[in-house]
């Protein structure tokens, strides 16, 4: 049996955020070194801000400075920053209460080690050199024994504020297609397609996802289809998709191999994009090292009669 | 009937945002505030009111928020009731308005306030619906070259004329111009610019699309008492349904699924509906792609198979037809996706209550609202009235 497949899969995208008044005058209010919280009806001062009271639900915009200053309510030690993260030594993740506020901001917190670090420690903001209007312009916190530093008065007005930012996003998957797809892709270096066969309704799957979607049972008996096939249903593709090196206009179709009970789908070429229609019948033709057959042509038999592929649409 | 049948659930507020391509002056949480804001102003009802709240979005990847209903329960007024999240795909809007009916006629809470959004500005749905799986072959970008060889196969099995589609969106777009909050306001459209505008997945046109828009839509569900309250007329839900099936499976019908079927005949079934096409007076229905409007009034009972684009076709189905459709300007004119699906249930609740403003269709009294998702497989409906239903 063929090694089942994997392989790393990155979903990566810059995020664009638009931030609404309440977090454009505290992301701005960094870029300036001054840290804003917003009241609460009850009196309370959150930082980080946010726009909705908790209690009552209402509109919050009372935007008050707190100090740079502050204190530890929690930590936890990070033994290996990874990429992203704000330091790339250990450090720890805090929970910081401004002087001013009621409640906690989350951070780092640059110490020499977990020893150093200690519940109710005192700390301060340490400023980033270069500051854009983002949570990174506060660059960590550090430890700090000196006298509190009372808050200045601003409200939160500023020139040219901050009113989006962008916040990349990347998660890193192993993918696996598994065990079927995994014997399907085998034999497809060998330049055949084998889908398999459900033990209940006796529809052949391809390509082969182990189940039977309609049963609910597993599948495993093989059976080779094709190679050619029928051309059940298509779009001529017009436009250019960014991240796929294929020239417009081109065909995309739904093609039912002989002996396969749903269509796969591929590209049509070596006819007039024109020219392909419903029922065209279809070879592969591969081309050196691809891993599927680079597209289908036309064989050149009659085309097939409707009723022949009409469930397979 | 019997003793412990289930309490009629009314729509007493709806709310929508004013959908455009891009709210850069408001936060996600801003932006579902708004609706949700309306939604209470049309029930005159303060958050206290609401006994629990049901939001639903299509995927987190299309903000990159990972559960956002975690941040927006303050913007919600959630905060010490039930939240729940729901999610199926484009047709979330419609499934997250039946599960907050379904706490109602439950008995579960009085009051429920659902909201359905998505800001699409945040990110691309295109990239979002086009990941690089490892070992599969890229060959299609987008929702459009998925659904367009299922047209096709429509307009083979129909024999319908290629000129249907061009009139959906040519309507669809003209009745956007009626309906404030619509995204598109396209002033100056015409058949001709429709027909001419370019194939971008033939057979669907780029005037046959939808656009990308961020929108947010709520709506206030309550009881028998709630419903007695209102300031304004009620809408009453006379039936409401979901069904499921795989994106592709051996006998798969692409064309009219069998869980739209089956969805549309429980829905008429608990509303005592025979005829749909003769006893239902409007229909907001989830068209992404003009061509869908033929298929889904064959799929949903209101012509027999292949039959549908003759309603199109011959004016059934505008503004001032026998069976107007989208009427206001619909997925066509608008999409933020999450939210689409609540959008077409909330027009249907402001038909019957008569608050439709100028796309109102004159005596509307019975409305259905359709929604579907992913590829072809998660459908939700509901049937709403002016009349509360017999018990």
């Amino acid at each position: 049996m063929p090694e089942v497949l994997k392989a790393p899969l990155v979903v990566e995208f810059p995020f664009t955020r638009s931030l609404g008044p309440v977090q454009s005058a505290f992301l701005t209010g960094l870029r300036e070194r001054v840290v804003l919280g917003v009241r609460t009806g009850d009196g309370r001062v959150l930082v980080p801000p946010v726009e909705y009271d908790p209690v009552t639900a209402e509109e919050i915009r009372d935007l008050v400075e707190v100090a740079p200053t502050g204190t530890v309510t929690t930590w936890a030690w990070n033994h290996a920053p990874r990429r992203g993260q704000p330091l790339d030594t250990p450090f720890a993740w805090a929970l910081v209460r401004l002087d001013g506020a009621d409640t906690a901001l989350l951070h780092a917190l640059d110490a020499p080690g977990p020893d150093a670090v200690r519940t109710g420690m005192r700390v301060r903001v340490r400023w980033a050199a270069e500051r854009t209007g983002a949570i990174t312009d506060i660059a960590c916190f550090e430890p700090y024994d000196g006298d509190p530093t009372p808050p200045g008065d601003h409200t939160g007005q500023f020139e040219e504020p901050v009113t989006g930012i962008i916040a990349p996003a990347r998660l890193d998957y192993t993918y696996s297609p598994g065990r079927a797809q995994s014997d399907y892709i085998a034999a497809l270096s060998g330049r055949r397609t084998v889908g398999e066969r459900c033990p209940s309704c006796r529809k052949v799957y391809v390509p082969p996802r182990g189940a039977c979607p309609t049963c609910g049972v597993a599948t495993s008996e093989q059976v080779e289809v094709g190679p050619r096939g029928t051309v059940t249903t298509f779009c001529i593709v017009n436009i250019k998709a960014k991240n796929l090196d294929i020239d417009v206009p081109y065909v995309y179709a739904h093609i039912a191999l002989d002996g396969a009970d749903l269509a796969l789908h591929g590209r049509i070429a070596g006819i007039p994009y024109d020219e392909v229609r419903m029922g065209l019948r279809v070879e592969p033709v591969w081309t050196e090292g691809a891993r599927y057959p680079d597209h289908y042509r036309p064989t050149g038999e009659p085309d097939a009669d409707y009723d022949t592929y009409k469930e397979l649409l | 009937m019997s003793a412990m049948s289930k309490e009629p659930v009314a729509v007493v507020g709806i709310g929508q945002t004013k959908h455009v391509a891009a709210r850069r002056d408001v936060s996600i949480a801003g932006l579902v505030r708004e609706a949700a804001r309306r939604a209470l102003d049309d029930a005159e009802l303060t958050w206290a009111d609401i006994d629990a709240v049901v939001i639903g979005k299509a995927p987190d990847f299309f903000e990159g928020v990972m559960m956002p209903e975690l941040y927006l329960a303050d913007a919600l007024g959630a905060v010490g009731k039930p939240m729940l999240r729901v999610h199926t795909a484009g047709s979330v809007g419609g499934s997250t308005a039946l599960v907050a009916a379904g706490l109602v006629a439950a008995r579960v809470h009085g009051t429920v306030l659902t909201l359905a959004f998505e800001k699409q500005s945040e990110s691309n749905a295109m990239w979002g619906l086009s990941l690089p799986i490892p070992f599969q072959q890229p060959l299609l970008a987008g929702a459009g070259g998925f659904f367009a060889p299922h047209v096709r196969a429509y307009m083979r099995r129909s024999g319908a004329p290629d000129t249907v589609g061009s009139l959906v969106a040519y309507k669809d777009r003209r009745n956007a111009l009626k309906n404030p909050y619509a995204h598109l306001h396209e002033h100056d459209i015409t058949l001709e610019k429709v027909q001419a505008s370019p194939m971008l997945w033939d057979p669907i046109r780029y005037s046959e699309t939808c656009p990308s828009s961020d929108g947010a839509c709520a709506m206030v569900l309550t009881d028998r008492a709630g419903a007695a309250r209102s300031p304004r007329p009620p809408a009453w839900m006379l039936g409401g349904a979901m069904r499921s099936e795989p994106t592709l499976f051996a006998g798969k019908d692409c064309v009219s699924p069998q869980a739209g079927k089956d969805c549309a005949a429980d829905v008429y079934r608990q509303a005592g509906i025979a005829d749909p096409r003769r006893e239902i007076d409007a229909v907001e229905m989830y068209v992404p792609f003009s061509w869908y409007e033929p298929m889904w009034l064959e799929n949903l009972g209101f012509a027999d198979e292949g039959e549908g684009w003759k309603l199109t076709e011959s004016g059934v189905t505008e503004l001032d037809g026998d069976l107007p459709v989208n009427m206001s300007g619909g997925v066509l004119s608008t999409n933020p996706i999450g939210a689409s699906g609540m959008i077409r249930f909330a027009e249907a609740a402001l038909q019957v209550r008569g608050q439709a403003g100028e796309h109102q269709v004159d005596g509307a009294r019975r409305v259905l609202g359709h929604a579907y998702g992913g590829g072809s497989q998660f459908f939700s409906m509901w049937l709403v009235g002016d009349e509360p239903p017999a018990t």
